[in-house]
C-alpha cells in the first residue's frame, strides 16, 4: 500500500497500478521517493520501471545492515531517469540467516560490479549474477567488512598466502 | 582482488608447440598493478590474438582501505577527512558531495558566501582534474611536454588550495555547516590572477593538440561505444557528453547555487578519444567562466550556517558566553547529532555523477555511508570497450576514461 504521499509521485502511482502486490509501502523523505518491493519481483519491477519509466540509468546498488533488527539487511537501488530527470529508490527488505535476492545484471549492465561489492562487503547473494566473486577484499578473506557486526579494528589477516 | 589463473606471471603461450594450420594461438598478458598507463594500481587481464584484444578483465582492490567502514566509526565532522582520501585529484568535489546530504538531513540552510565560495573552489578542482588527466593522457599517448605544462598550472592550483585550506591535496576545507575557515586576505587577488592567464594556457594546449595529425590518429574512431551500453554500463560525466547526450547534474539537479551561474554543457557526438578531450577542454573554459562570475560577483556575510548546535563558535564567543563555550565542548567531544534518515545528493565530479548515500540512526555517528564513485561506474565498461580492439589503443582508451583508482577502490 503506498501512503498518501507517494500517490502523487507519478511512477509510484503507475507502478501501483500495474501490479500492487509487488509494491510494500514507500515514503517520500527530503524530496526523495523510496518504494519498498517484494524482493521476489525486483527483476520484473525493475524492468518495467527501464522499459516502461525510462529509468534508463542504475546510480548504484548497496546494502544497509540494520542488525541487530530483522529483517537485516536492505538491498538499495538508485535508479535515474535523464529524459524525465527523476530519482527513484527501491528497497528490498532480506532476512539475516542467508540474504538472497535475483541479481539485476539481465536489466542494466552496470548492476554488475555494485551487486559483486555488495556480495563482497555484506554477504548479500545476487542470484543468477554472471560473476558471483569478491572484488575489493581478497578472495581468501573470512567474512563480510561493512556488516556491522564485524569489528572495525583488530582483525589479523595474513597476505602470504595469496 | 581476485586470482585470475596465470600460466606464469609473464606474458605466456596459453598451448605449447607448433599451432596447427589455420588456429591461432592466444596469449595472455597481465597488464598492472605497476604499469604507468594504469594510473594506480588496476591490473587488467588481456587475453590477445595477436595485437587484438579478445577479452579483457579489470581487477580492482588493491587501493582497497574501507573507507566506507571507518566512517561508520567517526562523527560526522570527521567524515569528511576520508572523502579527501578517495578521489585525490578533486577532493573539494568530495568534500562537497558528503557535507551536502548530512546538511540535507539536518535541513541546514547554507549562506550564499559560502556556497559561491563553494562552487569556485570546486570548478577549480575540476580544472585541476582536468590538467592531470590531459598530461597523464598525452605521456600515455607520448606526447611528453604536455605533462610539463599542465603540472605547471596545477601548481598554481595547489598554491591556491594551500593558500585557502593550509593543504595542497587533502584539503578538507569544505565542511558541514559551511566552510573550514574564512577565506584568507588576498584570495581574491591570487585566484583572479591565475584565471587571467589561463584561457591562453588552455590555447597553447589546444594549438599543439586540436589540429595536431599524430593525436588525431591515435584518438579519432578509438574507444568508441555506443551511449546506450555506456549509460547501461554505469557509465557518466564527459564520456556520456561526449558521445552526445547534454546531461550535467550541475544543470539538471542544481545543487550549490549553480543554478544561479551562467555556463554551458560542453557536448560532442563521435563518443570517442578525441571527442572526450574535445569535451574536457570545453569544460575546462565553462569552468573558467564559472569561477570569473564568482570572482564579479561574491556576495558578502558569514560563511557558516546559522546552526549553533553543528558549527562551531568563534573562538571569540566561546570564550565571552556560557552557551558557547557548552556547544563547543559538546561538538568536539561527541559530534553532532543528525536526525534519523536518509538522504543522497549527486553531485557532478570532474569523473561524472559522485553522490553519498548517507544513512543516520539519530546518533553523532553516521550509521552508513554508501559512496557512488564515479570511476567505480566508469570503469566497468572497460572490458567492453577494449574488446576486440588493438592493445595499441587500449592505451589511448585507458586515458580517456580518466578514472582514480582511489576513486575506484575507496
Amino acid at each position: 500500500m503506498l501512503p498518501e504521499v507517494l500517490k502523487q509521485n507519478d511512477t509510484a502511482a503507475a507502478l501501483e497500478a500495474w501490479d500492487s502486490s509487488a509494491i510494500l509501502g514507500g515514503s517520500f523523505d527530503l524530496g526523495e521517493a523510496m518504494l519498498w518491493v517484494d524482493p521476489s519481483r525486483i527483476v520484473d519491477i525493475c524492468r518495467q520501471l527501464k522499459e516502461e519509466h525510462r529509468f534508463t540509468r542504475l546510480s548504484g546498488v548497496t546494502v544497509i545492515d540494520r542488525h541487530p533488527m530483522e529483517p537485516r539487511f536492505e538491498v538499495l537501488y538508485l535508479l535515474h531517469s535523464i529524459e524525465r530527470n527523476e530519482r527513484l529508490k527501491l528497497k528490498a527488505a532480506l532476512g539475516g540467516a542467508s540474504p538472497e535476492i535475483e541479481s539485476v545484471c539481465g536489466v542494466w549492465r552496470g548492476a554488475d560490479w555494485f551487486e559483486r561489492e555488495a556480495f563482497d562487503l555484506f554477504g548479500v547473494r545476487f542470484l543468477n549474477h554472471p560473476d558471483l566473486r569478491r572484488i575489493m577484499m581478497p578472495d581468501n578473506w573470512e567474512g563480510h567488512p561493512l556488516r556491522r557486526d564485524f569489528p572495525t579494528h583488530g582483525h589479523k589477516y595474513s597476505y602470504q598466502n595469496e | 582482488m581476485s586470482e585470475i589463473e596465470l600460466n606464469t606471471n609473464a606474458a605466456t603461450l596459453e598451448s605449447e608447440g607448433e599451432p596447427e594450420a589455420g588456429t591461432t594461438r592466444r596469449m595472455t598478458l597481465n597488464m598492472g598493478p605497476q604499469h604507468p598507463s594504469t594510473h594506480g594500481v588496476l591490473r587488467i587481464i588481456l587475453e590477445l590474438d595477436g595485437e587484438t584484444i579478445v577479452s579483457a578483465s579489470p581487477d580492482i582492490g588493491f587501493l582497497h582501505t574501507g573507507i566506507e567502514k571507518q566512517a561508520e566509526a567517526l562523527t560526522y565532522q570527521q567524515v569528511v577527512t576520508l572523502t579527501d582520501r578517495m578521489d585525490y585529484l578533486s577532493n573539494l568535489a568530495n568534500n562537497l558531495a558528503y557535507c551536502l546530504p548530512v546538511e540535507k538531513l539536518l535541513q541546514l540552510e547554507i549562506p550564499a558566501r559560502a556556497q559561491w565560495v563553494r562552487v569556485m573552489l570546486t570548478e577549480i578542482s575540476r580544472i585541476n582534474s582536468h590538467l592531470v588527466w590531459l598530461g597523464t593522457h598525452c605521456l600515455d599517448l607520448g606526447a611528453m611536454t604536455m605533462f610539463f605544462y599542465t603540472f605547471r598550472e596545477r601548481e598554481d592550483i595547489l598554491r591556491i588550495f594551500e593558500f585557502f585550506s593550509g593543504q595542497r591535496l587533502m584539503t578538507s576545507y569544505i565542511r558541514v555547516g559551511g566552510l573550514a575557515l574564512e577565506p584568507p586576505r588576498g584570495w581574491h587577488k591570487l585566484v583572479s590572477g591565475f584565471i587571467r592567464q589561463l584561457p591562453a594556457k588552455i590555447d597553447q594546449y589546444e594549438g599543439l593538440l586540436t589540429e595536431n595529425p599524430i593525436f588525431m590518429q591515435r584518438t579519432k574512431g578509438v574507444g568508441f561505444l555506443p551511449v546506450e551500453r555506456l549509460l547501461d554500463l554505469g557509465v557518466t560525466g564527459p564520456m556520456i557528453r561526449a558521445a552526445g547526450i547534454p546531461w550535467d547534474i550541475r544543470k539538471s539537479e542544481p545543487y550549490s547555487s549553480y543554478e544561479k551561474f551562467d555556463f554551458n554543457i560542453p557536448v560532442q557526438q563521435a563518443g570517442d578519444v578525441y571527442a572526450r578531450f574535445r569535451v574536457r577542454m570545453d569544460e575546462m573554459r565553462e569552468s573558467i567562466k564559472i569561477v570569473e562570475q564568482c570572482l564579479a560577483g561574491m556576495p558578502e556575510g558569514p560563511i557558516r550556517a546559522d546552526a549553533p548546535k553543528v558549527v562551531l563558535p568563534d573562538r571569540e564567543k566561546m570564550k565571552t558566553q556560557m552557551e558557547a563555550l557548552i556547544y563547543h565542548f559538546k561538538i568536539v567531544t561527541e559530534g553532532f547529532r543528525v536526525p534519523a534518515g536518509e538522504a543522497y545528493v549527486p553531485v557532478e565530479s570532474p569523473r561524472g555523477e559522485l553522490g553519498f548515500y548517507v544513512v543516520s540512526d539519530g546518533t553523532s555517528k553516521p550509521a552508513r555511508v554508501f559512496m557512488r564513485t564515479p570511476s567505480y561506474g566508469n570503469l566497468q565498461a572497460l572490458s567492453e570497450l577494449f574488446e576486440g580492439k588493438l592493445i595499441s589503443d587500449s592505451i589511448a582508451t585507458l586515458g580517456s576514461m580518466d578514472f582514480v583508482l582511489g576513486d575506484v577502490d575507496r
